[in-house]
């Protein structure tokens, strides 16, 4: 799989790492040279210097020939209209963003594209770890 | 009519104070508190300080029934996704977005945006018409429609020079509007022959333009 990345952070950098291993193409994206430290080393993959919004720096980066397009940058809106581009200017099937914010979340999932919502998703886990030492201390009182 | 704009800056700023002197009822998001506190001295209640594109943002500055929302911040993403979500989200009719980047303008309004406004392009475009002696200018860009309001001038040797135009064979989707001689404006019939040094104002389909400048000789 060829797989576009952009966002150098803990997460990007975790799975461009983790993509490399499983055999994959991986090309990764960032507007900060310094975040590519949380890359391996020796990353086999491209990585490229540029904000992800621009249609020149995907491009440089391999949109065209991309299978997947991953877009994990620390700011929703960059996230939101990266993606954007990827699906509806370079017509990428794959589209996978994270969106921190739940009503822009819900607002973009419902215009098709695969949004992970770290807030939801860790709200819920944190909920039902709460909720089973509640009762796990309600049954042995 | 309720506007809401967001993003203070000077584009803010100055939209504001104009929207509210013609009278509109106008509302005013920015994220910078200090502004806001500015701002608010100046215009009164109508600034909020906060994200336009969090949706609790813009329910609380009415979005549900604003007619028109203006994002005019200095972040094309910004802009983008307040207008997405005004739109998504509230139904808004009519959202305008600032394009910084002006290779943005075409994909906002693939995403749905239904006017942008791009600086970069305004002030290339008046300098384009500025220019003397350009063979072909673009007056206007009617996006939506791909269509284009263009001038062009006849060249010495075009073809269809000293003919009627009822007899010139236009590129279709081509139509002559207007034709500037000498000063003069002649709004022409079948029967309008055209001369040496004519001005044709045409409006045309973008993908037409190639064949009309050929045909004219430019």
């Amino acid at each position: 799989m060829r797989i576009l990345i952009v966002g150098c952070g803990r997460v990007g950098g975790l799975l461009a790492g983790r993509l490399v291993e499983t055999g994959n193409d991986v090309s990764i994206v960032d507007a900060n040279s310094r975040s590519f430290r949380r890359l391996p080393e020796k990353f086999p993959g491209r990585v490229v210097l540029g904000t992800g919004i621009d249609e020149d720096v995907l491009r440089t980066a391999g949109i065209e020939q991309a299978n997947v397009f991953v877009a994990v940058t620390q700011d929703d809106n960059t996230n939101i209209m990266s993606a954007q581009i990827a699906r509806n200017v370079f017509g990428i099937d794959h589209v996978i963003l994270r969106i921190y914010d739940q009503a822009r979340a819900a607002v973009y999932r419902q215009l098709g594209l695969t949004v992970i919502c770290p807030t939801t998703t860790v709200a819920g886990m944190i909920e039902e770890e709460v909720l089973r030492s509640t009762t796990a201390a309600l049954r042995s009182s | 009519m309720y506007i809401i704009l967001v993003g203070g800056g000077k584009v803010g700023y100055y939209l504001t104070k104009t929207l509210i002197n013609e009278g509109y009822e106008v509302f005013l998001i920015e994220k910078n508190p200090i502004k806001c506190h500015t701002y608010s001295e100046r215009f009164g209640s109508v600034i909020m300080q906060g994200d336009g594109a969090e949706a609790a943002t813009l329910a609380a500055a009415g979005a549900a029934r604003a007619d028109v929302v203006i994002a005019v911040t200095g972040e094309d993403e910004d802009n983008l996704v307040i207008c997405q979500m005004a739109k998504e989200k509230f139904h808004v009719g009519r959202t305008i977005a600032r394009v910084n980047n002006p290779k943005n303008e075409e994909l906002f309004r693939r995403l749905g945006i239904d006017v942008t406004v791009s600086q970069t392009n305004v002030i290339l475009s008046l300098i384009e018409q500025q220019i003397p002696n350009l063979p072909f200018v673009h007056l206007m860009s009617l996006r939506h429609a791909d269509l284009a309001i263009v001038e062009a001038r006849v060249a010495e040797h075009s073809p269809i020079l000293d003919q009627p135009i009822e007899r010139i064979q236009f590129p279709p989707e081509v139509i002559v509007t207007a034709i500037l001689r000498k000063g003069g404006l002649i709004i022409p019939t079948g029967q309008t022959v055209i001369r040496s040094g004519d001005e044709l104002i045409c409006v045309t389909k973008r993908e037409r333009e190639e064949a009309l400048q050929d045909l004219l000789g430019i």
